[in-house]
C-alpha cells in the first residue's frame, strides 16, 4: 500500500522540475514541454486526491486539463512556427517585440 | 515493503530521471522522447491509482498526439539544438535555489492537506470491470455536461486559430 503523500510529493517534484525548465532553457519548444510536464504533475495530484476522497470529480478535471493542454499545444506550436518563419530563429531572448 | 510500494518507488525514480533528462538534454528530440517516457510512467501511476480511463487518455492524447506534434515541429524547423547565446551568469543558480524553495513549499502545503495515514486503495475489481468507466461517464454527462460542451468549443477555437496562424498569407491581409 502506498500512502497518498508519496504521490503528492512526487507531483510536487515533477512540477518543480518543469518550473525549473521554464526558467533555465532558451528553446521555446523545451519551455513548452516543461509546461506540459507541469500540467501533468497537476493531473497526478488531481488523480491522487480523487483516489483519496473516493470521488470522480478529480478524474473529470484531469480529462478537461488534457483537452485544454491539447488546444494550447496546437495554438502554441502554430505561433512558434510563425515566429520561425518571420525571424528564422526561435531563441527566446530575441522574441522581444510584438511586431515582426 | 509491499510489491505496490516497490513498483511506485522504481517508477517514480524513472519519472524524475526522465523529467530531469527532458530539462537538461541538449537535443530537443531527446527532450521530447524523455517526455514521452515520463508521460508513460505517469500513465502507469494513474493505473495504480485506479483511473484506467485517464491512463489510456494520457497515452493516446499526450504520448500519442501532443508529442508527435512536438516532434513534427522540431524536425520541421530543424531546431534540434540552438546556438549557445550569451546567458546571464546568475540565471542557473537563481533558478536552482528558487526550485528548491518551490519544492519545499509545495511539498509542505500539499502534504499538510493529506489526512494522515491515508493509503491509496488498491485498484481491485473496479479497474477490471466496466464499472469505473460507467460511473465516470455518469458523473461527466450529468454533473459536468456544460463544461464538456464548452470543451468542444475550445477545441474548435484552437483548431481555427492554428489554421489561421499558419496560413496567414493566403487569408488576405499581408
Amino acid at each position: 500500500m502506498v500512502p497518498v503523500d508519496y504521490y503528492i510529493i512526487l507531483s510536487a517534484i515533477l512540477f518543480t522540475i518543469g518550473a525549473m525548465g521554464v526558467l533555465i532553457r532558451r528553446n521555446p519548444l523545451i519551455i513548452f514541454m516543461s509546461i506540459e510536464l507541469m500540467l501533468n504533475a497537476g493531473n497526478l495530484a488531481f488523480v491522487a486526491f480523487s483516489n483519496m476522497y473516493k470521488s470522480f470529480n478529480g478524474q473529470i478535471f484531469v480529462f478537461f486539463v488534457i483537452a485544454v493542454a491539447a488546444a494550447e499545444v496546437a495554438v502554441g506550436l502554430a505561433l512558434i512556427v510563425e515566429i520561425f518563419k518571420t525571424k528564422k530563429n526561435i531563441n527566446i531572448d530575441e522574441m522581444n517585440s510584438l511586431k515582426g | 515493503m509491499t510489491s505496490e510500494l516497490i513498483v511506485f518507488l522504481v517508477l517514480s525514480l524513472v519519472a524524475i530521471a526522465a523529467a530531469l533528462g527532458m530539462v537538461f538534454s541538449r537535443n530537443a528530440v531527446y527532450s521530447a522522447l524523455f517526455l514521452v517516457l515520463n508521460f508513460t510512467t505517469v500513465a502507469i501511476f494513474y493505473l495504480l491509482l485506479g483511473a484506467p480511463f485517464i491512463a489510456m487518455s494520457q497515452i493516446t492524447v499526450y504520448a500519442g498526439a501532443i508529442m508527435v506534434l512536438f516532434l513534427f515541429v522540431i524536425m520541421l524547423l530543424g531546431v534540434e539544438s540552438l546556438a549557445p547565446s550569451k546567458s546571464l551568469p546568475w540565471q542557473k543558480p537563481l533558478a536552482f535555489s528558487l526550485a528548491v524553495i518551490l519544492v519545499a513549499e509545495s511539498v509542505y502545503l500539499l502534504a499538510s492537506r493529506v489526512q494522515p495515514n491515508m493509503m491509496v486503495t488498491a485498484p481491485g475489481i473496479a479497474v477490471n470491470s466496466m464499472d469505473n468507466l460507467r460511473e465516470m461517464a455518469m458523473t461527466m454527462f450529468n454533473q459536468f455536461l456544460l463544461p464538456f460542451e464548452v470543451t468542444s468549443v475550445l477545441l474548435l477555437v484552437a483548431m481555427v486559430g492554428a489554421i489561421v496562424l499558419t496560413n496567414r498569407e493566403k487569408v488576405g491581409r499581408k
